[in-house]
């Protein structure tokens, strides 16, 4: 695309891999996008992550939700809570009840990972890498937005793959900036992802405010990704949660919480 | 789902659209602005595709911008709406092309208001009036019933009105707000946002 003649990016070797597969295949999906209003019985465009490849269909969603998990961030007076839970599904199967969805990245900058798991993984250290190279190259950090864009710049040549990565960022500049395979680059107050999200949301919306405090904003954050993992199949097990502060420098306090009988 | 809207008086444009950005069925933002600053007279409203509208609308706003520095003037709106065309036009028989529609409106210090009409097709048409989005079908005639090539600004804001109250009453997405924005030959100025409460 037009970036891609920008950064020369026709000459990498990953180029031909990707666009080794049939045109048709990205025809169909992206003239679905905004066309058509998934409706329920509808065949909808359903970009499973990776790791459900291999589970079987017996009940069709109503609408595309894919992203086994919840994860949230949100600001606040206090800074910025990032909070997911910490259940892998692949299908039916609970693979894995322990995983870290929320990572540091550097000392003030935490991402929440949702989408197929290997994805996250690697993009993961591909983002530490390269904000570690910006470091040493230009002798200061890149803020929260320019690590945003850098990353959505990386992810474009992998839109219309099976690139499943839905990353949250959350840093102490007190932003929240949500960014995705698709393309999508949004910053906001408050920023839920995964299947489980539209329960969180319904939590955070009413309990949300600027003025909370410390620990009612964690203790909002918990009950958000709890709700969610009580109706939510594909979340559960526990809550991870970072707080991000800034007094003398950024401090990231991580806290740990059961989630009982889910 | 998205909506985007522009109505051109005798010598201003008048540009609104709406302040959702949706992922799946949920509303992750709402105060998302859709409107890119091309230059101190143009505006390019860009719905569509989610990763396509960003990447597309800033190509072409830096493009917009490296002429100016280059050549030492601003690209007219027609030659912009033009240039715009083009390269939708090249990418949409590659391998990955932009799925992305676009109002852009703009006023020439020679030529005065102008507003075009491009969808991801490449298509491009200079219009009087003209819309975006499922909201379109719903608003176009109020626009074909209502609009005058003499509109006054005042005129125009209330035709807007009428449109974003239609929305409301019959288009079943909760479209809650809407960025508007006015071009004349002062250059771009910001209107107050039309909100509408339930119905």
């Amino acid at each position: 695309m037009a970036l891609e003649d920008i950064c020369c990016f026709k000459d990498n070797p990953l180029y031909n891999k990707k666009f080794s597969s049939s045109s048709l295949a990205d025809t169909t999906s992206f003239l679905h996008m905004t066309d058509c209003f998934t409706l329920p019985n509808s065949v909808s465009y359903n970009r499973q992550p990776s790791l459900s490849a291999n589970h079987s269909v017996t009940v069709r969603r109503p609408f595309p939700l894919s992203h086994g998990t919840t994860t949230l961030g949100f600001i606040f007076q206090g800074g910025v809570i990032a909070a997911a839970d910490t259940r892998a599904s692949a299908g039916g199967l609970v693979a894995c009840p322990a995983v870290h969805k929320v990572s540091p990245i550097h000392s003030h900058l935490v991402v929440t990972s949702s989408g197929s798991g290997a994805d996250c993984m690697l993009w993961e250290r591909i983002l530490t890498r390269e904000i570690r190279l910006y470091q040493l190259r230009h002798r200061r950090c890149l803020s929260i937005r320019g690590t945003a864009k850098l990353l959505s710049f990386m992810l474009h040549p992998f839109k219309g793959t099976d690139v499943c990565v839905a990353l949250t960022l959350c840093g102490w500049d007190k932003e929240v900036i949500y960014v995705c395979s698709d393309g999508a680059r949004l910053q906001g107050d408050v920023i839920s992802v995964g299947s489980g999200s539209p329960y969180a949301y319904g939590v955070l919306d009413i309990g949300l405010k600027w003025s909370l405090s410390k620990d009612e904003a964690i203790s909002l954050a918990r009950e958000a990704v709890f709700r969610a993992t009580h109706r939510d199949a594909y979340s559960g097990n526990s809550v991870d949660l970072f707080h991000i502060t800034f007094r003398e420098k950024p401090e990231m306090l991580h806290h740990t919480s059961q989630v009982l009988a889910c | 789902m998205e909506y985007l809207i522009g109505i051109q008086g005798p010598d201003f444009v008048l540009v609104a659209a709406d302040n959702v950005a949706a992922s799946s069925i949920i509303q992750m933002k709402h105060d998302y602005d859709k409107m890119f600053k091309l230059s101190e007279k143009i505006l390019l409203l860009c719905v569509g595709e989610a990763g396509d509208t960003v990447q597309f609308a800033e190509y072409i706003q830096k493009n917009v911008q490296l002429y100016k520095m280059r050549n030492g003037y601003e690209l007219s709106p027609s030659a912009a709406a033009n240039f715009t065309r083009k390269n939708l036009a090249d990418y949409l028989r590659s391998r990955t092309p932009y799925h992305v529609n676009l109002l852009l409106a703009g006023y020439d210090d020679t030529d005065g208001p102008g507003l075009f009409y491009m969808d991801y097709l490449s298509s491009l048409a200079k219009a009087p009036f003209a819309a975006h989005g499922y909201g379109a079908f719903l608003t176009l005639s109020i626009l074909d019933r209502y609009y005058r090539p003499d509109l006054t600004r005042d005129e125009a804001v209330d035709l807007l009105k009428k449109c974003a109250e239609e929305l409301n009453k019959r288009f079943i997405l909760n479209l809650p707000s809407f960025t508007v924005r006015l071009i004349d030959k002062e250059g771009i100025r910001d209107l107050e946002k039309i909100t509408l409460g339930t119905k």
